[in-house]
């Protein structure tokens, strides 16, 4: 047994990793902005389509969505065929094609909380910065980004443990090239289709205490009195 | 602006529209440039809407608005509202919960360009009291601690005009007197211009020397505190605790039968020792049924305070037995409630010379 863990190959886990913790900074960046302008008073229809258009995913079938990126990002496919022309080679069975996919994925589970977070912000201190002489985007960084931190944990959270536990879209696009695409939730899956269940199991039991501590972790942060004071 | 007059730029002048679903604010008004304006009206009347459009919170508003010389909004300009030196305090304190009472004092401050901080942080904190706070988050202070916090965040930015939405409005009874005090140093130790919304007569007779009243939207009557209070034809005067209120001097103190004595314009009243300086400016309220009318001075009575007064006008109140007598007292005007058979007994007419005797008198800062 401890023969095994000491040869297991852990490769797939700090690919997960990896991809994790660039997709989530990648989403922040994108969901912070996005939430905050599907927030604001505007064109109901038009923001309502876009906020649509982010949250598909949540709703797909992993399926769908990886045989659509796939066909966008092969060789023929529009996004192929552009990279082609720079002779950027295709994204597809690339890390960066998965961390594209793992963007697109992911990103409702950011989205949705920061949303909410902002939703559920009381207008008042914003106007209350206003007529302390803040602009809007100085009261929306000391004013509305301090107030909505406990969304965007939620949401940075979501994303990363998402990404980490991705598996069909991942399979659909990235294949299983070690050290390349073949992250944590493939190597599993390998293991298991190869009866080699003690890796199997080491891997997945590791999967299911981080997922719990991330949990955990979470719910203590809201539960926190005074979750502010971060 | 130097075509001006000085009088122009002591003045605000507000003339603003709004349109909303089921609303409409047409508001237009000027007042000093000193002192406390009051908003007040029922609720809907659109007080707070015409508040927000001055600070620049409603984008939809119209109208200009100009305050001393300068523009803040006219029909080719629209400052937005962090670009209006107002100080906006708000029904709730809307004080940032993720900060420190002393970094939410400081919020405005810092914002507010060196050269134009004419109030400072300490006298601030002093004048407030909130030394002992300062470390607190807001989500630790009680309602009253939160809007005194509110109120000297709002100050710390030097405001040329000082909003106030019915500050008190969300606190109990013992937070209210526990604040007004407060607000009557801010009006006797600044000199910044407020308007302050309010549906309480109380706090309006309390705070206030200029008095706009509206309803539905508009501006149904502005001026003087006491020329407002006592006309006839307007709401105030017909309040069970409708008064007058009316500016004194403090000329002797009495220390035999504890009380002090007040010049007021039409003469000398007594109240109760207070222990204000001699010249001392200040505000008195006579409600309009503490006061009592006689043909004599009846020296015979228990009532101190007896003035000679001149009927203005006589009108029937809502109670068919009541009669609502409106004053003159010196350069000012009382009110009296009294009935209508008394009216007839003493053959009251406008123009008619009389005692007034009254009750009681309150002596409010």
């Amino acid at each position: 047994m401890l023969q095994t863990i000491a040869e297991i190959d852990l490769q797939p886990v700090w690919l997960s990793l990896k991809l994790a913790t660039f997709t989530t900074i990648f989403i922040l960046a994108a969901a912070i902005p996005l939430a905050w302008w599907l927030h604001q008073e505007g064109n109901r229809s038009v923001k309502g389509a876009i906020g649509a258009i982010a949250t598909l995913p949540l709703i797909l079938p992993p399926s769908v969505l990886g045989f659509y990126l796939l066909l966008l990002l092969g060789p023929n496919g529009p996004i192929g065929q552009l990279n082609e022309r720079f002779d950027l080679g295709s994204l597809a069975f690339t890390f960066e094609g998965l961390m594209l996919a793992s963007f697109i994925y992911s990103f409702p589970f950011a989205l949705q909380p920061i949303q909410n977070a902002f939703q559920t912000m009381s207008k008042g201190q914003m106007e209350a910065a206003a007529t302390l002489r803040a602009s809007p985007i100085d009261r929306f960084f000391t004013v509305a980004l301090p107030l909505a931190r406990p969304g965007l944990l939620s949401g940075a959270t979501l994303a990363f443990a998402h990404t980490i536990g991705e598996f069909g879209v991942i399979l659909m696009i990235g294949g299983n090239i070690p050290g390349e695409t073949r992250v944590l939730s493939i190597a599993i899956y390998d293991h298991v289709e190869s009866m080699e269940y003690t890796q199997a199991h080491i891997l997945s039991a590791g999967m299911l205490i981080f997922s719990f501590l991330v949990l955990f972790i979470l719910n203590s942060f809201h539960q926190r009195r005074g979750k502010y004071y971060l | 602006m130097s075509t001006e007059t000085p009088e122009q730029v002591k003045q605000m002048e507000i003339c603003l529209q709004l349109e909303r679903q089921n609303f409409h604010l047409n508001a237009h008004f000027h007042a000093p440039m000193k002192g406390v304006t009051a908003l007040f009206g029922p609720s809907g009347s659109g007080k707070t809407t015409l508040l927000r459009c001055i600070a620049g919170l409603e984008k939809q508003t119209r109208g200009h608005l100009k305050i001393g010389a300068d523009y803040w909004q006219d029909d080719s300009l629209c400052l937005p509202p962090h670009r209006r030196p107002v100080g906006y305090v708000f029904q709730k304190s809307n004080l940032f919960q993720h900060l420190t009472v002393l970094q939410n004092l400081r919020y405005g401050q810092k914002r507010t360009a060196k050269t134009q901080r004419k109030i400072y942080l300490n006298e601030t904190i002093a004048l407030l009291e909130l030394e002992n706070i300062l470390k607190c988050h807001p989500d630790q202070l009680s309602g009253g601690q939160q809007q005194r916090v509110a109120i000297a965040r709002a100050l710390l930015t030097t405001p040329q005009l000082l909003l106030m939405d019915e500050p008190l409005a969300s606190l109990d009874q013992a937070s209210k007197l526990d604040i007004i005090p407060y607000l009557e140093r801010l009006h006797q130790e600044l000199s910044i211009p407020v308007i302050y919304v309010s549906h309480s007569p109380d706090e309006v007779t309390r705070l206030a020397d200029h008095l706009v009243l509206m309803d539905q939207g508009s501006v149904t009557a502005e001026g003087e505190i006491n020329h407002i209070l006592t006309r006839n034809d307007l709401p105030l005067a017909h309040l069970e605790e409708a008064c007058a209120v009316i500016s004194g001097k403090v000329v002797k103190h009495d220390s035999h039968y504890h009380l002090t004595y007040l010049s007021i314009p039409g003469g000398t009243v007594a109240v109760s020792y207070r222990g204000f300086p001699i010249s001392d400016t200040v505000r008195v309220r006579i409600l309009a049924r503490d006061v009592s009318l006689a043909l004599s001075p009846g020296e015979n009575s228990s009532i101190t305070n007896v003035l000679a007064v001149t009927v203005i006008s006589i009108q029937t109140m809502a109670d068919p037995a009541k009669s609502l007598i409106t004053l003159q007292l010196g350069s000012e005007q009382i009110l009296a409630s009294i009935t209508r058979r008394s009216v007839h007994k003493l053959a009251i007419s406008v123009g008619t010379a009389l005692y007034a005797h009254i009750k009681s008198i309150a002596l409010m800062h």
